[in-house]
C-alpha cells in the first residue's frame, strides 16, 4: 500500500481577522491531480501557497513523501532542504509567466537553469535538453535563444511548464495555469497539459476558478468558498451532480456555448 | 624608441604642491581663518559635523579650507580623522527636551506650549541677493532677550501621545549594548536604530531627493511638522571612577519630529506615527529629510506595501554614505588598462569569430 | 632600526584594536576558504574605491621585518602603487620593494605577479566589489542565502548565456572561481589569465573589500577552479605578439598605442618581471 504523496491536515490560515482558509483536509496520491476550485477570494490560491511552502499556515500540517527520505512535514524544513524540494521534486507554475520565468535570460537558460542548478556542467547536454523542451512544449526550436520578454503570452506559459518539468518533478502545483489567455491558447495549453500529465505521470493541485479547466484536467475537484472546502469528491461527479449550493450555483453559471 | 613613462612619483608631488598652491589662491587676497570659517560659513560647518560624525568646529572648519570649499572632501577628511581618535565610551543618550531651544516650530497646531518661536532661519527671507553684503556685511549686534533655561518647552508628541493620538517612541532595551555602525559593519535587516545612524550620517542630497520621492507618490505617508527645535543640548557621560554622569560638552543639535499616516484597524484604534531625524549645528532641511526616510523605511514594520525606493531598505542604507560613494564614483579615474586590455582580447576575439562566419556563410552561398 | 614613522599616528596607522579586529576577521576567512566576512571597516586617508580595503588589511598584518611592495596594473609606479607606498612610508617603518622575491608582502590591483610566489608570501588583493554575484543580484539579503545554501545556478545561467549570445564565455577579468569545493568567489578584476596563478598557489591570499566591508582569504595550496563548461572550458588570453622590451611569449602585455597612425606597442605589464628579464 503506497504513501500519499501529500497529505494535508488543517490548513488554516489568516490575514489579521480574515480568514483565508480553514481546516482543510485531503490527501493526493501518485498519479492524481487534484482540482481546487472556487472564486477570488475563496482562499485557494493561500491553500496552494500553503501547500507550496511558500506560505506557512497558522494551523495545520503538509507532508510530503519524498522520493529518497521518506516523509517530511514540509514547513518543519530547513530553508535550504525547502529550497531545493522546490527546485527538483516539485514544480510551480505561476498564473503570470513573468513570475516563474527569468525574463532576462534566453528561453535555453531559462530551461537549462534547474540542471545546472543540480550540477550539470555540459553545455551542449544542456542545449539538448532545453531544446528536447521546447518541443515537448510546441515552441518552435529557433526560439531557444530569445529571451521570454520577446514571447507571446501563451509562449511564456508553455516555458515555464518547461522550466519546471525539465527536473522531472514528481509533484506540480499549478495557480490557474491558463488565466489571462485567449480562448483558443487556452484550449492549446490545456491540451498540452494534459498530455504532459498522462505521458509523464505527473501528481498536481491546480487551483482554477474555469470549471472548463478542472473538468479537463483534474481527476479530484474541491469546491471552496469563503475560505472552506463546501464540497469534494470525483471531478465528474461534483460537476454533474452537484450537492451543495455553491456547487450548484457556479455550475449553473458556467455560460453555454 | 618608445619610452615606458616613468616618474610617477615626481609627478605626483608636483600634483600636491600645485592643489596646495590653488587652495591658497591670490596671495595678494586674505587668507581665510578658521574662525571666519566657523563663525560666517555656520552651517557649512554644521553639515560637515553632521556627516563627518565627529561634532568638532574648529577641525571642521580645517577640513572645509583644506578641501577648498568642496564639503563632501572636508567631510571625507574629518572622517578619516576620526578614525584615528581614540574612544572611551559612549556618552548618556542626549535629551533634547532639556534643550535651549533658540528655534522651536510646529505645523501641527497654530500654538503650542512654550510657543512657536521663530529664531534664525532663511524661511522668512526673500531669496533676494544683498549687494550690500559685497561691499560690507558689518552690523552691529541685534539685542537678545535673555536665554531662560528654565522655561521648558514641552514637546508637541507628548501632548498628542498623552492623549493615545501618537504612538509612543520606541522604548530602548535598558542596559542594551549600543550597535556602532562605524566600528561594525551593516548587517541587513537593519533594526531602527542602526537605520537612524546611517541616515544620520547619510548624504543630505540623497535623503532630500529620497524624501522628495514619497511627497510625491512614491511611498506617501502623509507627512506633518510635528515639531522642530534648535539649540543647545548639553552632554553628559558616566566616567567610571566617578559613577555618576558629568556634563562634558554643550552641543548645538537640530531635531525633527513628523508626525505620519496613522496605523490601526478595525479592533486597534488608529494613532499617528512617527518619523525622527537629528542633526547637529542647525540643519532643518537635513532633519527633516531624514524624519521621512525614517518613516518610510518603517513600511514593512507598520504593515504597509513597500514598493517604492525610499522604503527599500537595501536601496537606501547601501548608498547613503557619500564618502563610499564618492570614492567608488570617482575611483573609475583610477588606471583600469588591464581590466580593458582584457575585454580589449575579448572583443576581438569575438568580432573575429563573427568575421569568419559570415565569411564562411558568404562562401557556402557562392557555392550553391 | 629606528622608528621613523610619522609619530602622530599608531604604527601602520590603525590603532591596535581595529589591527585586531582585522586580524580576527582574517583568521576567520582563512578558516573558511572564500566565504565574505563582514568587517568594521574604518575610513582611511585614501578614497573608497582606491585600495582601502587592501591598505587595511596591509595594516592590520604588516611589521617592522616586513619588505612590501604595491603594484597596479601590475606597475610599481602607476599612481595609484605609488600612493599607496608613500602612504605605508609615511605611517609605518617598513622596507618597501620593487623585486617580487624580495616581498613579504604584495599589495596588488588587478593583476597577479607574473614571478611565481613562495611559501610564506602574502598576496594582498584590493577588491571593489566582493559579491561575484552581484550584477546577478542585487541585494546582499538574497546573495548571503545563495552562498550559505550553495545555490549557484544564476552564475551558470549566466556563463550558459553568454555562450548562447557569443558563442564563448566572455568574461575576461573578475572572472569567478569556486574555492576549496565549496564558496564561489570574487577574484578581484584581475584577467582571466591570472586566474590559474590562484590555483595552489604557495602564498597566502588574503582579500580587503574597504568600501562593502569584507575580507575574504584563500589559504596556501588551496584548489581554485575557474567556473566553465565540460565541452567550453575556461582558457585564458593570448598574444600573438611579445613583449617589445624582454621578448617574453608567457606574461600578460600591455597594448600601447604609441603615434597617431595608431602604431601599437605590447609590454609586459609587470614591470618587475620585465625588468628582471632584461638583467
Amino acid at each position: 500500500m503506497t504513501a500519499p504523496l501529500l497529505s494535508a491536515r488543517g490548513i488554516t490560515k489568516r490575514f489579521g481577522n480574515r480568514i483565508a482558509c480553514q481546516g482543510v483536509r485531503f490527501d493526493l496520491w501518485p498519479g492524481e491531480v487534484l482540482g481546487v476550485v472556487g472564486e477570488s477570494g475563496s482562499g485557494k490560491t493561500t491553500l496552494l501557497n500553503c501547500l507550496a511552502g511558500r506560505l506557512e499556515p497558522d494551523e495545520g500540517t503538509v507532508e510530503y513523501e519524498t522520493a529518497a527520505m521518506g516523509t517530511v512535514d514540509i514547513h518543519r524544513l530547513s530553508e535550504a532542504r525547502r529550497r531545493l524540494l522546490a527546485r527538483t521534486e516539485w514544480g510551480f507554475v505561476n498564473q503570470d509567466a513573468r513570475e516563474g520565468l527569468r525574463m532576462g535570460v534566453s528561453a535555453g537558460a531559462n530551461i537549462g537553469e534547474r540542471l545546472m542548478a543540480i550540477g550539470a556542467r555540459h553545455y551542449g547536454n544542456i542545449r539538448q535538453s532545453a531544446t528536447d523542451w521546447l518541443e515537448r512544449v510546441e515552441i518552435d526550436l529557433d526560439r531557444l535563444d530569445d529571451k521570454p520578454t520577446t514571447y507571446s503570452g501563451g509562449m511564456r506559459q508553455r516555458l515555464q511548464i518547461a522550466r519546471n518539468l525539465v527536473s522531472e518533478p514528481r509533484l506540480v502545483f499549478m495557480d490557474e495555469p491558463t488565466g489571462g489567455l485567449d480562448v483558443s491558447v487556452q484550449a492549446r495549453l490545456l491540451d498540452l497539459l494534459r498530455g504532459l500529465v498522462d505521458r509523464f505521470h505527473l501528481s498536481a493541485v491546480l487551483v482554477t476558478h474555469d470549471l472548463g479547466v478542472a473538468r479537463l484536467l483534474t481527476h479530484r475537484l474541491m469546491v471552496m468558498q469563503g475560505g472552506q472546502v463546501v464540497e469534494e469528491g470525483l471531478t465528474d461527479q461534483v460537476l454533474d451532480d452537484p450537492h451543495h449550493a455553491y456547487t450548484q450555483m457556479l455550475v449553473a453559471s458556467i455560460l453555454p456555448v | 624608441m618608445y619610452v615606458a613613462v616613468k616618474g610617477g612619483e615626481t609627478a605626483i608631488a608636483h600634483s600636491l604642491e600645485l592643489l596646495a598652491d590653488r587652495r591658497r589662491g591670490d596671495r595678494d587676497i586674505a587668507e581665510l581663518s578658521l574662525d571666519q570659517i566657523d563663525q560666517q560659513l555656520a552651517l557649512a560647518v554644521d553639515r560637515v559635523m553632521t556627516e563627518g560624525s565627529c561634532y568638532d568646529r574648529s577641525l571642521a572648519a580645517l577640513a572645509i579650507k583644506q578641501a577648498r570649499g568642496d564639503l563632501v572632501e572636508a567631510i571625507f577628511l574629518l572622517r578619516a580623522y576620526r578614525t584615528t581618535l581614540p574612544r572611551f565610551g559612549d556618552s548618556e543618550p542626549i535629551d533634547t527636551s532639556h534643550m535651549v531651544a533658540e528655534r522651536r516650530i510646529s505645523s501641527t497646531f497654530k500654538d503650542v506650549p512654550g510657543g512657536q518661536v521663530l529664531g534664525p532661519t532663511f524661511d522668512y527671507t526673500h531669496r533676494l541677493l544683498d549687494f550690500a553684503l559685497m561691499a560690507n556685511g558689518e552690523r552691529p549686534a541685534s539685542p537678545t532677550a535673555p536665554v531662560d533655561a528654565a522655561h521648558a518647552l514641552p514637546r508637541v508628541g507628548d501632548i498628542l501621545e498623552r492623549e493615545g493620538m501618537l504612538e509612543p517612541p520606541p522604548a530602548a532595551e535598558a542596559g542594551a549594548p549600543v550597535q556602532d555602525i562605524t566600528r561594525t559593519p551593516l548587517v541587513l535587516p537593519a533594526a531602527r536604530p542602526v537605520r537612524l545612524q546611517n541616515l544620520a550620517r547619510g548624504d543630505e542630497g540623497f535623503l532630500l531627493a529620497l524624501a522628495y520621492s514619497t511627497q510625491r507618490g512614491y511611498g506617501n505617508n502623509h507627512p506633518f511638522v510635528g515639531e522642530i527645535r534648535f539649540g543647545a543640548v548639553p552632554v553628559s557621560f558616566v566616567p567610571e571612577e566617578l559613577g555618576f554622569a558629568i556634563d562634558i560638552a554643550e552641543i548645538d543639535v537640530t531635531e525633527c519630529d513628523m508626525v505620519n499616516q496613522f496605523a490601526g484597524s478595525h479592533d486597534v484604534p488608529p494613532q499617528f506615527t512617527r518619523g525622527y531625524g537629528l542633526a547637529f549645528g542647525h540643519a532643518e532641511r537635513k532633519a527633516m529629510a531624514m524624519a521621512l526616510v525614517d518613516r518610510a523605511l518603517r513600511a514593512e514594520e507598520l504593515s504597509e506595501s513597500a514598493t517604492s525606493p525610499a522604503q527599500d531598505e537595501e536601496f537606501v542604507l547601501a548608498h547613503s554614505d557619500n564618502v563610499e560613494a564618492s570614492g567608488f564614483v570617482q575611483h573609475l579615474k583610477l588606471p583600469h588598462y588591464v581590466d580593458f586590455q582584457s575585454e580589449l582580447v575579448v572583443v576581438r576575439t569575438l568580432r573575429a569569430e563573427v568575421e569568419a562566419r559570415n565569411r564562411q556563410a558568404a562562401l557556402d552561398k557562392a557555392a550553391e | 632600526m629606528p622608528d621613523t614613522h610619522d609619530a602622530a599616528y599608531n604604527y601602520a596607522y590603525l590603532d591596535e584594536q581595529t589591527k585586531r579586529m582585522i586580524r580576527r576577521a582574517i583568521l576567520k576567512a582563512a578558516a573558511i576558504p572564500g566565504y565574505q566576512v563582514p568587517f568594521g571597516g574604518r575610513e582611511m586617508p585614501l578614497p573608497y574605491g582606491w585600495g582601502t580595503g587592501g591598505i587595511q588589511v596591509t595594516a592590520a598584518i604588516i611589521g617592522r621585518d616586513d619588505t612590501l611592495k604595491v603594484i597596479d596594473q601590475g606597475a610599481d609606479d602607476t599612481t595609484n602603487a605609488v600612493s599607496i607606498r608613500r602612504f605605508f612610508a609615511r605611517v609605518a617603518d617598513v622596507e618597501t620593494t620593487t623585486r617580487t622575491e624580495e616581498a613579504t608582502v604584495i599589495q596588488t590591483r588587478h593583476r597577479v605577479p607574473e614571478t611565481p610566489l613562495k611559501e610564506g608570501q602574502i598576496l594582498v588583493f584590493q577588491v571593489p566589489i566582493p559579491e561575484p554575484l552581484r550584477m546577478l543580484e542585487p541585494r546582499e539579503t538574497e546573495t548571503r542565502t545563495l552562498h550559505a545554501l550553495t545555490e549557484y545556478g544564476v552564475m551558470q545561467v549566466s556563463l550558459y548565456e553568454s555562450i548562447a549570445r557569443h558563442g564563448r564565455i566572455s568574461k575576461g577579468y573578475n572572472y569567478p572561481v569556486l574555492v576549496n569545493g565549496r564558496y564561489m568567489m570574487s577574484p578581484s578584476p584581475i584577467p582571466k589569465f591570472d586566474n590559474p596563478k590562484l590555483d595552489r598557489n604557495p602564498a597566502l591570499q588574503l582579500y580587503g573589500a574597504g568600501r562593502e566591508k569584507r575580507i575574504y582569504a584563500v589559504p596556501p595550496y588551496t584548489p581554485v577552479k575557474s567556473l566553465d563548461f565540460d565541452d567550453h572550458p575556461f582558457e585564458i588570453e593570448r598574444w600573438t605578439e611579445s613583449c617589445a622590451y624582454c621578448g617574453s611569449t608567457e606574461s600578460f602585455l600591455d597594448e600601447m598605442i604609441v603615434d597617431d597612425a595608431g602604431k601599437r606597442l605590447f609590454v609586459c605589464s609587470d614591470t618587475d618581471y620585465c625588468e628582471s628579464r632584461r638583467k
